[in-house]
């Protein structure tokens, strides 16, 4: 158990190839099916920083530190799921900056920073179910968007199962970056 | 001694006194879960409830932290209630126990109110220390996860000390050696890190370990001594059992933390861990059925204290059953992949806690209760002929089973159409949440959750009234001839 919490511990730090660094959010994150493991995995794609700008390391660990702390002083946990943990009550974060539910990845960061920012008007479900305004400020919404862009890059053995992300692929003129794609996201790491 | 029937702490020892305080408490923290688990319940069917005012996720934070802390009361008190008959020798540091009792219960109505009317912070290291910490079950702020360390440490010390002047007994052995482990395991909860995976790697030392390897093993000292009160079951023989259970729990329970460890960042050796000792969990608790049936068939079901007894049994099947069975349903990770996440782990949770935990202290309060009243007359043939609390004990049982069925259908109906149809998506989550089956199921468990919490209203009843104006001692078990 010591052993395993040791190799455990030292392939889940920041940074690794299971957990990537903090900066992964100055870059595309997509979510792939790889043939070798069977399941679907996170690949990280070229570089597109959010809210367009690009961090660096240290920028970058602060940014996601301060949204994982508000997702925990706004209690996130006690109704959504992050890594499957938590309450049932709301949806899954763990590949959130994936869903397709954002509609289009130019407009995702916008969305999701107004949403978090007062969603109590904005039912998007057939069950009724709103979030609360829990008084996040527009500097933690920003936080928590990084922290759920970071998030969606660690490699969850495939968890959720079967999971259809947003679609990122560049528009039809881009001809140079889908010729580009394929290096771009088969990241050798994963074999 | 006092008159047959009448509550007098004249009949109780030191650490018994001490024991009902804890008791108390606890029974009044049970209430509370099971209210907050109501209006969160009633959240699901009609989502603008509270809306704004108390939202599900403040409800369903007290409903699990009320529920972690009356079963640490429940034991707390139950540890304090053996042991000076356990160990021969008078609590040492009693003073000090009841000082904490009183810091710690004030401590926790602090931090329910702090819930209820702020609920949430800014996002800074101020609402981690002062508010919450928004980590499932260990929500409770810094400050008070410091002071229950603290708590636990003073009770390990008194229990450890009195033992080590007393004489120690295999069970106080055991008891002793996992309190270390309960304080120990705890820290392991309290720090922070951005980092989502290490995050989730140490709470499950806390809630895997802490809360099912280190209360496992309280309860199954309990268990023993409980055995030998009610039913005069030879010291060697539960003793022995109590040693092959911890074996087999440990042998099994630690490395079968490994069933969390599939989905969170660590690295995929977890799944052929995880999956084969989760397999091997349940065994020590097949121990302890049959060890508990075959004891009260030995016995013609004859002793001291039906309720408790009752609650014994229904510990030993509520354990297996929810903690074992329940458990081991989806901990293979080809299950588990799509049922993580889902009703699954409430069904699972809610069986899991009733049956291994909530029982057992239930039984206990039984056995305080009867001391407490003079030792009066506790078996067959009780007033009203014990109606209270058989249907207690009746409609505790299917308000759960209920829950927990209610609770299966719709996690079924959940890992079908949001995870293996819609693709795990978040349309996928709510096409799920909104079908009928779904819906269905969560309307099922609110009914019986009407039903659970009308059991614990007879049983509140009961336990205030069981025994009162009885003028019957207590029947007499002798232990089992050592030939037997």
């Amino acid at each position: 158990m010591i052993f395993l919490t040791f190799d455990s511990l030292s392939q889940i730090s920041a940074g690794t190839k299971r957990v990537p660094a903090y900066s992964v959010i100055n870059h595309r994150i997509d979510y792939k099916f790889d043939e070798t493991r069977n399941f679907q995995v996170p690949v990280i794609g070229p570089e597109e920083p959010l809210f367009g700008k690009k961090l660096t390391e240290e920028e970058a660990a602060a940014l996601v530190s301060k949204g994982k702390l508000t997702t925990q002083a706004k209690n996130c946990m006690n109704c959504h799921t992050l890594l499957g943990n938590g309450a049932y009550f709301a949806p899954d974060l763990t590949k959130a900056w994936l869903d397709p539910s954002w509609g289009s990845k130019e407009a995702r960061e916008q969305l999701m920073v107004d949403f978090l920012k007062d969603p109590s008007d904005k039912l998007h479900n057939a069950v009724g179910r709103r979030m609360p305004n829990l008084g996040i400020t527009d500097e933690e919404a920003r936080a928590v968007v990084a922290f759920l862009k970071w998030m969606s890059s660690i490699d969850t053995n495939g968890f959720p199962y079967n999971f259809k992300p947003i679609d990122q692929s560049d528009p039809a003129p881009a001809a140079p970056a889908a010729a580009a794609a394929p290096e771009a996201t088969g990241t050798p790491a994963q074999n | 001694m006092a008159a047959l029937g009448m509550l007098d702490s004249a009949n109780l020892n030191g650490g018994q006194k001490l024991a009902v305080k804890y008791f108390t408490v606890a029974i009044a923290l049970f209430g509370a879960q099971v209210l907050f688990g109501l209006l969160a319940g009633i959240q699901y069917l009609k989502p603008d409830f509270l809306y704004g005012v108390l939202d599900f996720s403040v409800n369903r934070m007290v409903h699990i932290n009320a529920m972690v802390v009356w079963l640490l009361y429940g034991f707390i008190g139950s540890t304090y209630w053996l042991l000076e008959d356990e160990s021969g020798h008078s609590v040492v540091g009693l003073a000090l126990g009841n000082l904490i009792f009183w810091v710690l219960t004030l401590a926790v109505a602090v931090v329910v109110v702090v819930y209820l009317l702020i609920q949430v912070g800014p996002g800074d290291q101020s609402t981690i220390w002062l508010i919450n910490e928004g980590r499932e079950y260990i929500e409770a702020p810094r400050w008070a996860d410091i002071g229950i360390v603290v708590s636990v440490l003073v009770f390990f010390f008194n229990v450890a000390a009195t033992f080590a002047k007393g004489k120690y007994t295999g069970i106080g052995g055991v008891l002793v050696l996992d309190l270390v482990a309960l304080a120990g395991l705890y820290l392991a909860g309290v720090f922070y890190t951005p980092n989502i995976s290490v995050d989730q790697y140490w709470w499950w030392w806390v809630i895997h370990l802490w809360v099912e390897a280190t209360w496992e093993v309280l309860v199954g000292c309990l268990m023993a001594y409980a055995l030998i009160k009610t039913l005069g079951v030879r010291r060697k023989i539960v003793e022995t059992w109590l040693y092959i259970e911890v074996a087999l729990m440990f042998g099994s329970g630690i490395l079968g933390l490994g069933h969390h460890y599939f989905w969170i960042g660590t690295p995929e050796y977890w799944f052929t861990i995880g999956g084969f000792f989760s397999a091997l969990e349940p065994i020590p608790l097949v121990a302890m059925v049959v060890h508990s049936v075959f004891d009260s068939g030995v016995h013609k079901m004859k002793n001291t204290n039906h309720p408790a007894l009752a609650w014994i049994i229904a510990h030993a099947f509520g354990n297996f059953f929810g903690a074992g069975v329940w458990g081991f349903m989806h901990t293979l990770p080809q299950i588990n992949l799509y049922t993580h996440g889902t009703q699954w782990s409430a069904s699972h949770g809610h069986l899991a806690f009733f049956g291994a935990y909530a029982t057992l202290v239930i039984g206990f309060v039984y056995l305080a209760l009867q001391k407490w009243r003079g030792n009066v007359w506790m078996s067959g043939g009780l007033a009203d002929n014990g109606w209270k609390w058989k249907w207690a004990l009746g409609l505790l049982h299917l308000g759960m089973i209920g829950m927990v069925m209610g609770l299966l259908i719709s996690g079924y109906e959940q890992s079908q159409i949001e995870r293996a149809i819609e693709g795990s998506t978040w349309t996928g989550y709510f096409a799920a949440q909104a079908h009928h089956w779904f819906q269905q199921g969560i309307y099922w468990r609110q009914i019986f959750g009407w039903v659970f919490a009308a059991g614990f209203v007879l049983l509140a009843w009961d336990l205030m009234t069981i025994g009162k104006r009885e003028t019957r001692p207590a029947l007499v078990v002798k232990e089992e001839a050592a030939a037997a």
